[in-house]
């Protein structure tokens, strides 16, 4: 398991150098390939009247007129051995790993990154256990009534909460539980759970609801496939003719091996959410790690796209490799082999 | 048995969820959130004798009770809160709660609030006989938060580090365009402040500045937020935004960069030196990055006071309130600084013909252009360079274009044919292909144009290059034949000098960031401009303002679209509300909150 484990690191650390390098190039090399000048990729970063001599101010200290290989080497320096930055009349030093600085607001970005991690990982996790719970229980309950009036009306509402974007599901919510009777509080309320607990809970029941809402819909149809197609299995039957309680037979038997698969999705999603929620983020006005990237591309930010591009990268992986330690536990068959 | 308990499991949650919601407020002012919760259906508020347009004319809720926490959300984020780094409207109104530049905007509503008064000096400036001197002296006794006194080199050396450095990108560079500064280096590189030779303090509360050539408006320049006062010893650079120190009556409490800025009283801020703030909230809280359209829906519930930005309500939000008497109420419909507007470039053909440009001048449809903005709400048709809000404005319409601004297509065909194109013609129409409004400007013109035969083409570029690589650029557009380029602009200052300067003098075309992109060079009107800015008396001196929009006018290569109004709301909690003219935003300075 040891080894398994290590050479799943070291496959992800080659696989984010090459995240990093793709991102690079996307975001430098193809602007400079159409013609983009290091002027005016610097004059994005001055005031709107900028003269030459402030453009070129900014194309010095940004060092976007250095060579791409060494503006990447320098980047890529930073993350192992940390850079220092000019402030005016004083350096600021970016420890590793360092992520370079803002373009456009001067921060060092990897602290930014930390920074906003709370308020994405408190949503993508609430979020996360109410979808699972919420969608598994739906999708097992539908299959084990196939047909019913319930399965139809939960798979009804399934296709509802995945066709409905989070930005007409949230708005409708604040408008409705905020704005209008009062019960949660508005956008923009987030709280971090070490300042007022009971605020963080308050003011996350609204974006959990409407992000679980779109997953848990998508996880009740699984659910219910994997179920339908699993009881329908030989060892199924077995386990019942061996005398077994339905109860065990379905939780026991099927509802493991329907898992494998939801686990594996699972565990992508949740990842996924940790690079960023960015519609839910943007619509509740959460300052995470979605909204600093939606705010970074609008911005033409390129040292924070780059750097949530990289975390978001380390997460996938990192959930991929959780997922894969897991599969041996829920599945015996990982386990053998 | 199982399913009773998951039942009661939820209920239990749900009833717990209710009653912790009902029990708490939001973060640092939850007796306000709780008072606009309770109003949220009556529109913010108790119901308000003040009537729709009611701050654009007379302050709104009178008010000098203090407390309270006053809150405002942005949906953006500053460029920079550093007084001396900053280039956004609403930050040169916000940054005066913590500073004091050397002369301010009068606080009242209508055209007084155009007129200067001094806030860190003690008068305006004396100005020498050749122009070229200004002399302020300082207020005694004025204090920075940490009950320091502001001296006259905190002002030289603010405007050292603002405009001589390469750090401080992002506000205006009009000190280092008109200093005599020589090859000065700024601080960050030459540490003795003695050299810098474009300001002298020869005593501790006189700032004298020296100009390269007269400059009559140099009292509007230091009105600019860059003349407020920064100690040397304090400042960290581009880090200076976290911890400003405060001359005004807010101080920082905290700041994080891009998220919230909480302000507090400052207890060394003395009303008696300064005749134009109040301190009226006991705190001041500001969210960034809030999205846009849940900031409407929180003004209207009463949840936050003020939209930061002053751009107004979003579509959807508009016609909540517009369609609802009792919400309209509460709104105000100020002129902005800016004019939208397109310019013919002279130099691309046949837009070098000026009967070309006066077809095009009568055949618009100004109600089809005026539309995309929001209609009459969103600006009043235009027919003149400056805007109404700026000081010189006249009123005049030199191509008048049927009563209901519909064009005259009999005039247009006139001109036409005048300039050798009786059946029309075809030129491309540029256009910031991201902006959306300006993109329908540009439908509404090509149809309006279509019915006399001039046929656009309509031309998409991104706004983030459009002035450094394609409209912004004389090169681009002779190659690119574009003929018509829909812009904008907003004056640094509202007189004419301010406003025309960088958009009608030929001198001031480009390589590169052009914003005179009708390519626009005429000898009498960049002589107006030198003789009006040389001009000592502000009565003639605005006339010739007015001489020069004329002129401008009389080349056709500039039509107005319109004068850009916004509906912004303003909760009924909110008490001191008027919009000042000089930025068409409630003035941040006096805002207080009902208790």
């Amino acid at each position: 398991m040891v080894a398994f484990i290590v050479r799943r690191v070291i496959a992800a650390v080659l696989m984010l150098a090459v995240v990093s390098m793709a991102t690079f190039a996307i975001f430098f090399l193809i602007p400079r390939a159409l013609g983009q000048t290091p002027e005016g990729m610097a004059s994005r970063y001055v005031g709107r009247d900028a003269t030459p001599e402030a453009i070129q101010g900014a194309v010095k200290r940004l060092h976007l007129d250095d060579p791409l290989l060494v503006q990447y080497g320098r980047f890529a320096k930073g993350i192992v051995a940390g850079q220092d930055y000019s402030l005016g009349p004083k350096k600021a030093e970016c420890p590793a790993p360092c992520f370079g600085f803002s373009f456009n607001n001067n921060q060092p970005v990897w602290p930014t990154l930390l920074d906003r991690l709370p308020a994405t990982l408190s949503l993508a996790v609430g979020a996360a256990v109410l979808w699972l719970v919420a969608g598994v229980s739906i999708g097992v309950i539908s299959a084990l009534k196939r047909g019913t009036l319930l399965d139809r009306a939960a798979m009804t509402v399934a296709l509802a909460g995945v066709s409905l974007p989070i930005y007409f599901t949230g708005l409708v919510s604040l408008a409705v539980f905020a704005y209008t009777l009062g019960i949660f509080p508005g956008g923009g309320s987030y709280t971090p759970i070490t300042v007022n607990p009971i605020m963080w809970f308050q003011a996350l029941v609204l974006p959990w609801i409407s992000l679980a809402f779109l997953y848990a819909a998508l996880y009740a149809r699984l659910t219910r496939a994997g179920m339908l197609e699993t009881m329908g299995e030989d060892y199924i039957r077995t386990a019942r003719a061996k005398g077994l309680k339905e109860r065990t037979v379905v939780t026991r038997h099927a509802l493991r091996a329907t898992l494998t698969p939801i686990l594996t999705i699972f565990g992508l999603d949740l990842g996924l959410l940790l690079g960023g929620a960015v519609l839910t983020e943007s619509t509740f006005s959460i300052q995470g790690i979605g909204k600093l990237v939606i705010d970074a591309i609008r911005g033409n930010d390129l040292p924070v796209v780059l750097g949530v591009t990289l975390f978001a990268a380390f997460f996938i992986v990192l959930a991929n490799l959780i997922v894969d330690i897991l599969y041996a536990v829920v599945d015996p068959r990982v386990r053998l082999s | 048995m199982r399913k009773t308990n998951v039942l009661a499991l939820a209920a239990l949650g749900t009833v717990l969820t209710m009653g912790l919601a009902a029990c708490g407020g939001t973060a640092g002012g939850g007796g306000n959130t709780s008072s606009g919760n309770n109003n949220s259906s009556t529109g913010g508020g108790d119901a308000s004798a003040a009537k729709h347009n009611d701050a654009y004319t007379k302050v709104v809720n009178p008010s000098d009770a203090k407390g309270g926490t006053l809150k405002f959300a942005l949906t953006d984020e500053p460029d920079s809160m550093d007084p001396g780094n900053t280039y956004y409207a609403w930050n040169w109104n916000f940054s005066r709660l913590y500073s004091r530049p050397l002369m301010t905007y009068t606080p009242k509503p209508g055209p007084e609030g155009l007129k200067l008064v001094p806030d860190l000096a003690e008068a305006p400036g004396e100005v020498s006989a050749d122009g070229k001197t200004w002399t302020y002296k300082l207020k005694k006794g004025i204090k920075y938060d940490d009950g320091t006194e502001v001296k006259a080199t905190d002002v030289k050396y603010a405007i050292a580090r603002s405009n001589f450095t390469d750090e401080l990108t992002d506000g205006p560079k009009y000190f280092a365009q008109y200093l005599d500064a020589g090859d000065y280096k700024g601080p960050y590189k030459d540490k003795n402040l003695d050299d810098f030779k474009g300001i002298e303090t020869p005593d501790d509360y006189t700032v004298v500045f020296k100009l390269k050539a007269p400059f009559s408006e140099f009292d509007f320049l230091v009105a600019n937020p860059q003349s407020a006062p920064v100690p040397q010893a304090k400042d960290t650079g581009v880090d200076y935004e976290k911890a400003v120190a405060s001359t005004g009556p807010y101080k920082f409490e905290s700041y994080e960069v891009g998220k919230q800025l909480n302000l507090v009283r400052n207890p060394n801020w003395d009303q008696a030196t300064d005749t134009t703030r109040k301190q009226l909230p006991d705190r001041i809280e500001v969210q960034f990055k809030q999205n846009a359209e849940d900031i409407d829906n929180r003004l209207i519930a009463g949840q936050i006071h003020v939209d930061l930005g002053g751009t107004g309500l979003q579509p959807a939000g508009r016609a909540k309130v517009v369609s609802n008497p009792q919400l309209k109420d509460s709104t105000d419909n100020p002129f902005t600084p800016f004019n939208r507007y397109a310019m013919m470039s002279t130099k691309v053909a046949p837009f070098d013909n000026i009967d070309c440009r006066k077809a095009v001048q009568y055949a618009i449809d100004k109600t089809a252009t005026q539309a995309p903005w929001g209609g009459p709400l969103g600006g009043d048709i235009g027919t003149t360079a400056m805007t109404p809000t700026t000081v010189g404005y006249k009123p005049f319409d030199l191509y008048p274009n049927g009563a209901d601004h519909k064009g005259d297509l009999a005039k247009a065909k006139e001109a036409l044919t005048a300039c050798g194109h009786p059946d029309g013609f075809s030129t491309n129409v540029a256009v910031r292909g991201d902006r959306t409004k300006e993109v329908q400007v540009a439908e509404a013109l090509q149809a309006s144009l279509a019915r006399v035969g001039i046929k656009l083409t309509i031309k998409k570029y991104p706004s983030g290059d459009w002035s450094a690589q394609y409209a912004g650029k004389p090169d681009f557009v002779h190659k690119n034949n574009l003929g018509i380029m829909i812009a904008g602009w907003g004056s640094d200052w509202p007189s004419g000098f301010g406003f025309l300067s960088q958009i009608v003098d030929g001198r001031a075309i480009k390589p590169s960031g052009n914003y005179n992109m009708m390519e626009l060079n005429d000898p009498s009107i960049n002589e107006l401009l030198d003789k009006g800015i040389q001009t000592a008396d502000a009565a003639q001196r605005n006339e010739i303002w007015a001489q020069v929009d004329q002129k401008v006018m009389e080349s056709a290569a500039f039509t107005s679209f319109v004068y850009e109004k916004t509906l912004i709301f303003r909760p009924a909690s909110l008490t001191d509300a008027y919009v000042h003219s000089a930025w068409g935003m409630y003035d941040y300075t006096w805002l207080g909150v009902k208790q």
